[in-house]
């Protein structure tokens, strides 16, 4: 199963340690993680599902390419980092 | 009342006043975080704090217990887009069918348990039936063609910012939009009407100077004793009404300035009125670095520039839509500026005292 990670600066608002997700895709990987932690769902995507602006998910130290529809590839041995974009200094 | 709430850009602080009348900072909530704003639900005294986290959102708590613990509940989401949708406002520029921010949280009466109104950014109403758990976009204004003539003011997308709940009959609500006009509903949502006569906006185009979509009222308030009298500090001047928002008249002639974001107006006499004015667009701010806040009780037809107390000069302090409060008692005030300044009088302006120098920016002010 992949791995996800998640920034400390979204630990301080919700309870999110690592964990194995399952699925395909960096959508299907994140539904996983969000099974375990359901209140991050409305902290990382907005009310349609895409990425928030300010948010970015990084696959095998790639940042995916599909923001909206976050069909990007997953493997098994994938780790998966969901931190922050850097913006306003 | 004897606590202040002060939503600013790093955490809701409370002060309080001491038994010798003293008013000092006593305690933080979201330290750090970006509260837009915080509300009393009077049926039940809980506190509502709005945070924007920019990264991560907008989101809404609640404190049961005079914010000694918090709760998240749920925010607002706006629709789905039809396909291929691109939605643009006035002046073309693409406006996002999401939540940006809560921009006023308003209770309904009560004979309305549980019902709660927010206004929010890019121009959604939202109401909710359960004290904020789940929330419900008014559908029949989002959709309403006019909204479309909406365009940002206050910020780069348009916003309701002012929501009153008639307190004669909770189905009547009265919203205020940067920029946008004044929307009144009879019937809880169904149906609304701009009501924007006697309003002008001198930066439109000469044939869109009276249109109500081009008004730009920066904060509307209702005399909760005299419910007919409105009063708007307007991005074109100060405008009032006495029949119920149906039609406005100009104020002019206001030293140092007509313009400014915030108004309040006395619980009891509709005639009584406060502002805090700056120079307009251009500069947005005090008038020759003196902050003042003006006073009428004639309905207007006079104002008294108040400053004992606050600074004379040098002081490049904006205070906001929601930057200034009144208490119950309709003699307390208080407001927060721009660059972290607190002052609060007792005695409806006559004297302030300085309650902060230092906070992060003040978004609203308000007491409990």
């Amino acid at each position: 199963m992949a791995h996800v990670a998640f920034t400390r600066n979204l630990q301080r608002h919700v309870a999110c340690p690592p964990c194995a997700v399952a699925g395909g895709t960096v959508r299907e990987s994140l539904e996983s993680a969000f099974t375990l932690y359901p209140k991050l769902r409305g902290y990382v995507l907005d009310e349609h599902g895409a990425l928030r602006f300010h948010m970015a998910v990084f696959v095998d130290g790639v940042p995916i390419a599909d923001r909206r529809g976050l069909s990007d590839p997953v493997s098994a041995a994938s780790e998966i980092y969901v931190m922050q974009a850097l913006s306003g200094g | 009342m004897d606590q202040l709430l002060i939503s600013t850009r790093k955490g809701l602080f409370s002060a309080r006043r001491t038994q010798r009348g003293v008013w000092d900072l006593e305690s933080v909530s979201f330290l750090g975080d970006n509260v837009s704003l915080a509300m009393q639900d009077p049926r039940d005294g809980a506190w509502y704090a709005a945070l924007d986290h920019g990264h991560f959102g907008a989101k809404l708590h609640r404190s049961k217990d005079r914010g000694a613990t918090w709760e998240e509940l749920g925010v607002p989401a706006y629709p789905t887009p039809p396909e291929g949708h691109v939605e643009k406002d006035f002046l073309g520029r693409e406006i996002p069918w999401r939540l940006i921010r809560f921009w006023c949280l308003t209770p309904g009466l009560t004979s309305q348990p549980g019902l709660l109104w927010a206004g929010t950014l890019p121009g959604g109403l939202f109401w909710s039936e359960d004290f904020g758990a789940t929330w419900h976009l008014v559908e029949s204004l989002w959709h309403m063609p006019e909204r479309r003539k909406w365009a940002g003011g206050g910020a780069d997308s348009p916003g309701i910012h002012s929501i009153c709940v008639d307190p004669r009959d909770g189905n009547r609500v009265v919203v205020a939009v940067s920029s946008g006009g004044v929307w009144h509903t009879k019937d809880l949502g169904k149906t609304w009407t701009a009501h924007t006569k006697g309003m002008r906006a001198d930066y439109a185009p000469p044939e869109l100077v009276e249109a109500p979509e081009s008004q730009d009222p920066h904060r509307m308030v209702q005399c909760p004793g005299a419910p007919d009298v409105w009063w708007v500090q307007h991005h074109n001047g100060i405008f009032r009404s006495t029949d119920d928002a149906m039609t406005w008249t100009e104020i002019k002639h206001v030293k140092p300035s007509v313009f400014g974001f915030p108004v309040v107006v006395h619980p009891k006499d509709p005639d009584t009125a406060w502002f805090v004015p700056a120079i307009k667009d251009e500069r947005r701010i005090p008038v020759e670095g003196r902050v003042v806040v003006n006073r009428t009780r004639d309905g207007g037809r006079t104002f008294e520039t108040l400053g004992r107390g606050l600074p004379e000069s040098w002081a490049y302090d904006l205070v906001y839509r929601h930057g200034l409060d009144l208490d119950d008692s309709g003699e307390r005030l208080a407001f927060g500026s721009t660059t972290g300044s607190v002052w609060i009088s007792e005695n409806a302006g006559d004297d302030w005292i300085t309650l902060a120098e230092h906070l992060p920016p003040v978004h609203a002010v308000l007491f409990v």
